[in-house]
C-alpha cells in the first residue's frame, strides 16, 4: 500500500480575531495590555476563548493518493483556501499536522513574483526562481514556457506594458512547466479568457494522466465534475462530505433544513411575483401522507402546498417544478392539465396537493413551485422550495456498470425491438437506403 | 527516486533543518538581490552612480561643517578621507537595516501566496548593499591614490569587517523587519535610530576623543569597532583589532545575528496570517 501524497491528520487553524484585522501599532498592543489588566483587577474573566478566536479548520482529516484529483468545494468562509495555504506552507496549523510528499506546485495565484519594472524575460527567471525552479531548469525550459504564453514578441518589455491576460497567462505558463507532483490549485481558473482556460484545463488533465497528484478548490461545478472524481466538502472548517463528486454535490447544493419543519417556508425567503397569494408549507409526501425527503426510483412523487390568498385570483394556475440542486429545470407541471381555465380562488387558506409519475434518476432534486395568473403574470414564485433524494432502491444498483449511471435525467421508457441479425454488407447498403 | 517528504505541524522546526533548506534556497536569495539591483538601476538614468553620490555628499558636507568650521580633529589624515572610511561601512549598516525593516512588509504578497524561507528577504535586501559598497570603495581606492594615502597590510582584515558590518545589519535587520510586520510603527523607530546611532558612532569623529564612560559607551557600539577597525585596515588610524572596542564589537553582533534569527523564526509562522 504505497503512502498517500497528501496525507492531513486533524489540522486545526485558528485565528484570533483581532488578528484577522491586521497589524498593529505599538501604541494599539500597549492599550490592550493596559485594559486587559484593570480588567483582571477588577475580577473580570477574560472573554471565552470562543469570542475571540475563530476556528478557520478544525479537526481535518483526509488522504489523497498519487494520481488522484481532489476537490476541495464549500461555501465561502468554510476554510478551503486556507486549507491549502496551510498544505502550501503558506501558514501553519494551530492543531494536527500535514504530511505532502513530493515536489510541491501552488497556484494559488499567477502573477505571485512578478515585478513590473523587469521585462518578461527577467520575470519568467524571478517567478521561475521563486516557485522553485533551479536555474537550469528554466533554462531549459524557457522556449516552452514563452510558446505557451504566447508572448514572444514582448520578452523584452517590461511588465508593467502587459495586459493583465499577458500577465495571467506568462504567470500560468510558467507554473506549467514547474512538473510538479502534488498541485495545489485555488480558483486560477476563474482567470482568463476561455482559450486560456482551457489550455489551463488540458494542463492539469495531462498532470494527472502523468501520475501527478492535485488538490483542486473551487466554486465551479462543471470544472470540479470535470476534473475531479472525489471531492470534500467543507463547512465552517470541518469537512462534512468525502466522497464520490457527485454525492458530496448533492449535500453541497441542497438547502439546509432543520427537520422539525421541512415543508416551512420562512418570510424571507427568495421570492417574485405580484403577492396577491403566498405559499406558505410545501411537502413532499410520502404514500404515508408524512413529509419525506426521500423517494425511491420510480414511485410516485407526491407534493402538496399550503397558499394563503389575500387577494381574490379568478384565474389561478399552479405549477410544480423539478430541477436539479445545479439549477437544471428537468421537469414542469402546471394545473391547467386538470383545471383548464385556472381555478378561481377567494382570499383565504388553501391546500393543494399533485401526485407526478417520475422515472428520476438517482440523485438529489429541488421542488420549485409558483401560481400564476392564466394570463401568465405570475402571483408568487419560489425556487427550490423543498429537496428530495431519488434513491436507487438496491445496493447491487449501484455497482452495476449501466444501472448506476447518472448520465441524463430520466430513462425514458423504451421498448426495445428485436435484435434481427442479418447479412453482413448487403444489409448495411440496405439500411442506408433509408429506414430501419 | 528520493521523494522530498514535508511535514507541517504547529511546531517549529530545528534549526539544523532550517540551515539546509536556506542552502537548498541559495538560488533564490541571489535572485532577489539580482532582482532588486537591477530595479534600482532601471529606474534612474544616474544609475550606478547614486551608489557614490550619497557618501560623497555626505563627506563634503561633514568635511566643510566638522572638519572646517568645527574643527574635529581626524588622526593625522585628511578630514575628507578620515570621514568618507568611516562613511563606506555606517552606509552599508543604515541602509542595509532600513530598507530591511520594510521589506517584509512590501513583499507581503510574496509571502501570503508562495512558500519559501521568510529570512531571505531581509537578507538579500541587506546584500544588495554590497553593491553600493562595492561602487563607493572604488572611489575610496580613487581618493587615497589621490592623497597619497599609502596601502599597507593591514587591509588584509577588511573582508573580516565586512563580514562584522553584515553581521550587525542582518542581525538588526531580522529584529526589525519581524517586529515591522507585527507593529507597523517599527519602520519610523528605524529612522529615529539610525540618526541616533550615527552619532554614537565614530564616523564623524575620532573614537580618541571619548574619555572615560563616553568612550566606554562608544566602545560597546558594535558599530564602532567595525568603523575604527575600517580606518586601521586602509588608513593605518583608528583602532586595531586588539582592543576592547572590536571584542565589544564581535561578541555583541554575534548575539544581535543569533538573537536576530531566533527572534525571526519565532515571528515568522503568523506573517501570512497578520500581513
Amino acid at each position: 500500500m504505497t503512502r498517500p501524497m497528501v496525507s492531513c491528520e486533524g489540522v486545526g487553524k485558528r485565528y484570533r480575531l483581532g488578528q484577522l484585522s491586521g497589524y498593529r501599532t505599538f501604541r494599539d498592543a500597549l492599550a490592550d495590555r493596559v485594559s486587559s489588566l484593570a480588567a483582571k483587577r477588577r475580577g473580570e474573566h477574560d472573554s471565552p476563548e470562543n469570542e475571540r478566536h475563530l476556528w478557520a479548520l478544525r479537526d481535518v482529516s483526509f488522504d489523497v493518493s498519487q494520481g488522484e484529483a481532489l476537490g476541495i468545494v464549500g461555501r465561502n468562509g468554510s476554510g478551503k483556501s486556507t486549507l491549502l495555504k496551510v498544505l502550501s506552507r503558506v501558514t501553519y496549523p494551530t492543531e494536527g499536522r500535514a504530511t505532502v510528499r513530493g515536489r510541491v506546485g501552488s497556484l494559488l495565484e499567477v502573477g505571485t513574483g512578478f515585478h513590473p519594472e523587469l521585462t518578461g524575460r527577467e520575470n519568467v527567471y524571478l517567478r521561475g526562481a521563486i516557485i522553485g525552479m533551479r536555474r537550469r531548469e528554466i533554462d531549459r525550459k524557457f522556449d516552452e514556457i514563452v510558446a505557451f504564453s504566447g508572448v514572444k514578441k514582448f520578452l523584452d518589455t517590461p511588465l508593467k506594458r502587459y495586459s493583465s491576460g499577458m500577465r495571467v497567462r506568462l504567470g500560468f505558463s510558467v507554473s506549467a512547466y514547474l512538473e510538479p507532483e502534488v498541485l495545489f490549485i485555488d480558483e486560477v481558473l476563474a482567470v482568463g479568457d476561455v482559450e486560456f482556460q482551457g489550455k489551463c484545463r488540458d494542463k492539469m488533465g495531462s498532470l494527472i494522466s502523468g501520475g501527478g497528484t492535485v488538490l483542486f478548490v473551487s466554486h465551479n461545478v462543471t470544472a470540479v465534475k470535470a476534473l475531479c472524481p472525489r471531492c470534500i466538502l467543507l463547512e465552517k472548517g470541518r469537512i462534512v462530505a468525502d466522497g464520490p463528486t457527485e454525492e458530496v454535490f448533492d449535500t453541497y447544493l441542497a438547502v439546509a433544513r432543520s427537520s422539525e419543519d421541512r415543508g416551512g417556508i420562512p418570510d424571507d425567503a427568495p421570492r417574485r411575483g405580484t403577492g396577491e397569494a403566498r405559499f406558505r408549507r410545501v411537502d413532499v409526501l410520502g404514500p404515508d401522507g408524512r413529509s419525506v425527503d426521500e423517494v425511491r426510483i420510480g414511485e410516485k412523487l407526491r407534493v402538496r402546498a399550503t397558499i394563503e390568498v389575500l387577494r381574490a385570483i379568478p384565474d389561478a394556475v399552479i405549477e410544480v417544478g423539478i430541477s436539479t440542486l445545479d439549477y437544471v429545470r428537468v421537469g414542469t407541471s402546471f394545473s391547467l392539465d386538470d383545471w383548464d381555465k385556472g381555478a378561481p380562488l377567494d382570499p383565504g387558506w388553501y391546500d393543494v396537493s399533485v401526485e407526478m409519475e417520475q422515472g428520476l434518476f438517482a440523485r438529489g432534486y429541488a421542488i420549485d413551485v409558483g401560481l400564476h395568473h392564466r394570463t401568465g403574470a405570475t402571483v408568487d414564485f419560489l425556487n427550490r422550495v423543498a429537496v428530495v433524494h431519488v434513491r436507487a432502491v438496491q445496493k447491487a444498483l449501484r455497482a452495476d456498470p449501466f444501472l448506476s449511471i447518472q448520465r441524463g435525467y430520466y430513462s425514458p421508457e423504451t421498448r426495445w425491438g428485436l435484435l434481427e441479425q442479418t447479412n453482413p454488407g448487403r444489409g448495411y447498403e440496405q439500411d442506408s437506403k433509408g429506414g430501419a | 527516486m528520493d521523494k522530498l517528504v514535508v511535514n507541517i505541524s504547529s511546531k517549529r522546526t530545528r534549526i539544523r533543518n532550517g540551515l539546509s533548506e536556506l542552502w537548498a534556497f541559495r538560488e533564490l536569495l541571489f535572485f532577489f538581490i539580482w532582482r532588486d539591483v537591477k530595479v534600482r538601476y532601471k529606474q534612474t538614468v544616474i544609475g550606478v552612480l547614486w551608489a557614490v553620490l550619497q557618501p560623497f555628499f555626505a563627506m563634503v558636507v561633514y568635511s566643510i561643517v566638522f572638519g572646517r568650521m568645527i574643527g574635529v580633529p581626524s588622526e593625522g589624515v585628511p578630514y575628507p578621507i578620515f570621514s568618507y572610511t568611516g562613511l563606506l561601512p555606517w552606509n552599508l549598516f543604515s541602509t542595509g537595516i532600513s530598507s530591511a525593516a520594510t521589506s517584509t512588509v512590501s513583499n507581503s504578497n510574496l509571502y501570503s501566496r508562495v512558500y519559501f524561507p521568510r529570512i531571505i528577504v531581509p537578507t538579500a535586501t541587506v546584500l544588495t548593499g554590497l553593491v553600493d559598497f562595492g561602487v563607493a570603495f572604488v572611489v575610496l581606492i580613487g581618493m587615497m591614490l589621490y592623497f597619497g594615502t599609502p596601502i599597507t597590510w593591514n587591509i588584509v582584515w577588511l573582508p573580516l569587517y565586512i563580514l562584522l558590518t553584515l553581521a550587525i545589519a542582518l542581525g538588526m535587520s531580522f529584529w526589525l523587519s519581524a517586529l515591522n510586520v507585527r507593529y507597523r510603527d517599527v519602520r519610523y523607530v528605524t529612522g529615529f535610530l539610525t540618526r541616533f546611532w550615527l552619532y554614537a558612532t565614530p564616523v564623524i569623529y575620532p573614537s580618541s576623543i571619548a574619555k572615560g564612560s563616553f568612550r566606554f559607551l562608544v566602545d560597546l557600539n558594535p558599530m564602532s569597532g567595525v568603523v575604527e577597525g575600517f580606518r586601521w585596515a586602509l588608513l593605518g588610524t583608528g583602532v586595531p583589532p586588539s582592543g576592547r572596542m572590536f571584542v565589544f564589537s564581535v561578541i555583541i553582533s554575534l548575539l544581535v545575528f543569533i538573537s536576530g534569527v531566533f527572534v525571526f523564526r519565532r515571528m515568522e509562522r503568523s506573517f501570512a496570517d497578520v500581513i
